[in-house]
């Protein structure tokens, strides 16, 4: 029955990869501009026998389906094309900006699981009084809010106004980097048992990660206060109570325990809302991550690069939520019989 | 399939001609409408529970903050300066003759702002209209129909799904070229499949429910209930997501000319202004308006589109992306 359940999931998630493999091709294919004129001189475009020779040369004289074959083998060797920015190959800038992404996204996503779990929790059993109203105006507020104009005013305030914070940037200017073994900064200082570095490069993180975690932490509070609302409903959760449990022990044993089952799910869907929160953020913080490698990217219209990033995002994303589903199903047996 | 009777209209003489069985039908009418008025007793309930959303002093004040952004939007040549003069006063913090203070360009933040929702507004609308078109159709036919095209309809969304919203929406618009065009398209390709998504739901569970079954019994052709069961049942969910979306469109359009895949300069936009303010923090007043301007429009939808979903569809969650 697991079995089964993990191959169907697999095979769902192999057509699901294709698909995206298929949807960053047709987009290269949409782009007005095509590499041939961006490449070749305007004299050279005349030239029919050049125009035919440099089709030939890279395939373009062959039918789309065959084009795209191309394209899915050089992907599936990590060749994710070259970006015009940076002249490196798209792979391995990501390799480069991926770790100072996860440098922020990691704390913000365990401290939006922790932060939503207990104030959604709180939530719910305040329903419908003041704390109640009050968490859920401010869910409100933190999902209505554009991420790079709360990143904007947290900086204005902690960086400006009060001078306590970085200004951004991973690590200060006077501090010479860590030798880079894990890409984390903050590790590789600790690694190397620079403890000043560590905690200047500690404190760059943190209002980045406030910021991811603000607004993770709305999303998973709205859903958390519903799925616990449900389960304070339920006739377990009253029988434990009317044999006198005390509440501290209802809420911990029963109440998130079988509350915390759908949490798992969304934290999939949360943790991807980061990753696209990581894009407008890092921008204001100076952060080298994969969300400011993209957003220069695409203001410089580069295709190669845009279109690698939204790869790698969405295949990382739909792991994820094969992984998301596959604990799921191993916590929730009746998943599987469904 | 037999044909919808109950929806022929029955021409008088046809009856004089033969009053017996015109007398027949008429009594079997008489019970099913009683059965059909049924049917609609859902939506009759709905109606009255919209209006009961106007206790709520939250909605109150969030529908009274949507009408001065409209009345800002359709007034603001009259009541501001052309946003995109420039002046010598560069830099100006607010005062009295600048409300939110000048630009890098000396022009002035109010007008810009109050011109922004001459953007935001009708592009949010014209997103959700399209992306509710679309995915409502792919969604009415995925879950009508069933079978083989609920799946590739499906799969199809699940795809558009894959991408988190806002890199797809930039990859599109970096592929198609930045302007406000292209940033509405891209926003369209990633909102339809969060409708069809919802739309399938709600017509899956009405093909189940008993009162479809009934009037099908009753003779009501499939094309008839689509129409009058199906549609008008779904429509429910379909407002209390367009009102979310429409603060959701206002947010990921800001985002995407924020990144600069927007309006072009010097189009007066909020996500662009908060990207020229970002430069230098000292001004402060050039990026905080236009922040708040998004935020205050994008909480009034939320808080409509919350209270709308509180009395129409308590089942769905939002999809949180």
């Amino acid at each position: 029955m697991l079995l089964g359940f993990l191959l169907r999931r697999g095979v769902i998630t192999v057509v699901l990869l294709v698909g995206v493999t298929l949807v960053s091709f047709l987009l290269i294919q949409a782009v007005p501009g095509d590499t041939m004129s961006a490449t070749l001189s305007e004299q050279a475009l005349q030239d029919p026998e050049i125009v035919a020779a440099y089709r030939a040369r890279w395939g373009l004289d062959e039918p789309l389906y065959v084009q795209y074959l191309v394209y899915m083998r050089n992907v599936l060797q990590g060749d994710l094309g070259v970006s015009q920015q940076t002249g490196r190959p798209v792979l391995d800038d990501l390799l480069t900006y991926v770790p100072a992404t996860l440098e922020i996204a990691l704390p913000a996503m365990l401290l939006s699981l922790v932060l939503g779990v207990a104030i959604g929790l709180y939530a719910a059993v305040k329903h419908d009084r003041a704390g109640d109203h009050a968490v859920r105006a401010g869910t409100l507020i933190g999902l209505s809010t554009p991420p790079f104009w709360l990143a904007l005013v947290v900086l204005y305030v902690f960086f400006y106004l009060l001078g306590v914070s970085p200004s951004g940037g991973r690590l200060s200017t006077w501090i010479v980097p860590p030798e880079r073994v894990t890409g984390s900064v903050v590790i590789d200082s600790a690694l190397a048992g620079r403890w000043d570095a560590a905690w200047d490069a500690i404190q760059h993180t943190a209002l980045p990660v406030l910021v991811l975690t603000v607004l993770t932490v709305a999303m998973l509070v709205r859903f958390v206060r519903s799925a616990m609302l449900e389960v304070l409903d339920a006739d377990y959760v009253r029988a434990a109570r009317a044999k006198g449990l005390p509440t501290s022990r209802v809420l911990t044993a029963h109440v998130l325990r079988a509350g915390l089952v759908p949490v798992i799910t969304v934290s999939g869907l949360a943790f991807a809302s980061m990753l696209s929160g990581t894009v407008l953020v890092e921008q204001i913080f100076s952060w080298p991550g994969v969300g400011q490698y993209a957003f220069r990217s695409a203001s410089a219209l580069d295709v190669p690069a845009v279109l690698g990033v939204s790869l790698f995002v969405a295949v990382v994303y739909t792991v994820v939520n094969l992984l998301v589903d596959l604990a799921y199903g191993l916590i929730d047996p009746r998943i599987r019989l469904s | 399939m037999t044909e919808p009777r109950m929806s022929e209209p029955r021409t008088p003489d046809l009856d004089a001609d033969r009053p017996e069985q015109a007398e027949a039908e008429q009594h079997t009418d008489a019970r099913a409408d009683r059965i059909l008025a049924r049917r609609r007793w859902p939506q009759r309930l709905r109606v009255a529970e919209i209006h009961s959303i106007w206790r709520q002093p939250a909605v109150i004040a969030a529908a009274a903050i949507l009408a001065v952004w409209v009345l800002l939007a359709l007034l603001a040549p009259v009541l501001t300066d052309d946003p995109i003069a420039q002046s010598p006063d560069l830099y100006q913090p607010p005062s009295a003759a600048h409300w939110f203070g000048t630009d890098e360009l000396g022009r002035d933040v109010f007008a810009r702002v109050v011109h922004g929702a001459r953007l935001s507004l009708p592009l949010a609308v014209v997103i959700v209209a399209f992306s509710l078109a679309i995915g409502g159709l792919v969604g009415l036919l995925a879950g009508y129909l069933g079978r083989a095209a609920d799946e590739i309809l499906m799969r199809l969304t699940d795809l558009v799904f894959a991408f988190p919203q806002i890199i797809l929406a930039m990859a599109v618009a970096a592929a198609f070229g930045p302007s406000t065009r292209n940033a509405v398209i891209a926003l369209i390709i990633v909102s339809w499949p969060i409708y069809a998504r919802v739309i399938r739901s709600a017509v899956l569970s009405i093909r189940t429910s008993d009162f479809l079954a009934s009037s099908r019994l009753l003779g009501v052709g499939p094309w008839q209930a689509l129409r009058k069961d199906v549609i008008p049942n779904s429509v429910g969910p379909a407002v209390v997501l367009a009102t979310l979306e429409l603060g959701n469109a206002v947010l990921m359009l800001a985002a995407l000319s924020f990144l600069g895949l927007g309006p072009r300069p010097p189009a007066a936009e909020w996500g662009a202004m908060i990207a020229a303010g970002s430069r230098d923090l000292s001004i402060w007043w050039v990026s905080v308006f236009p922040g708040l301007a998004i935020l205050t429009v994008v909480l009034a939808f939320n808080i409509v589109g919350d209270a709308l979903r509180d009395r129409l569809d308590p089942r769905t969650a939002r999809g949180v992306r």
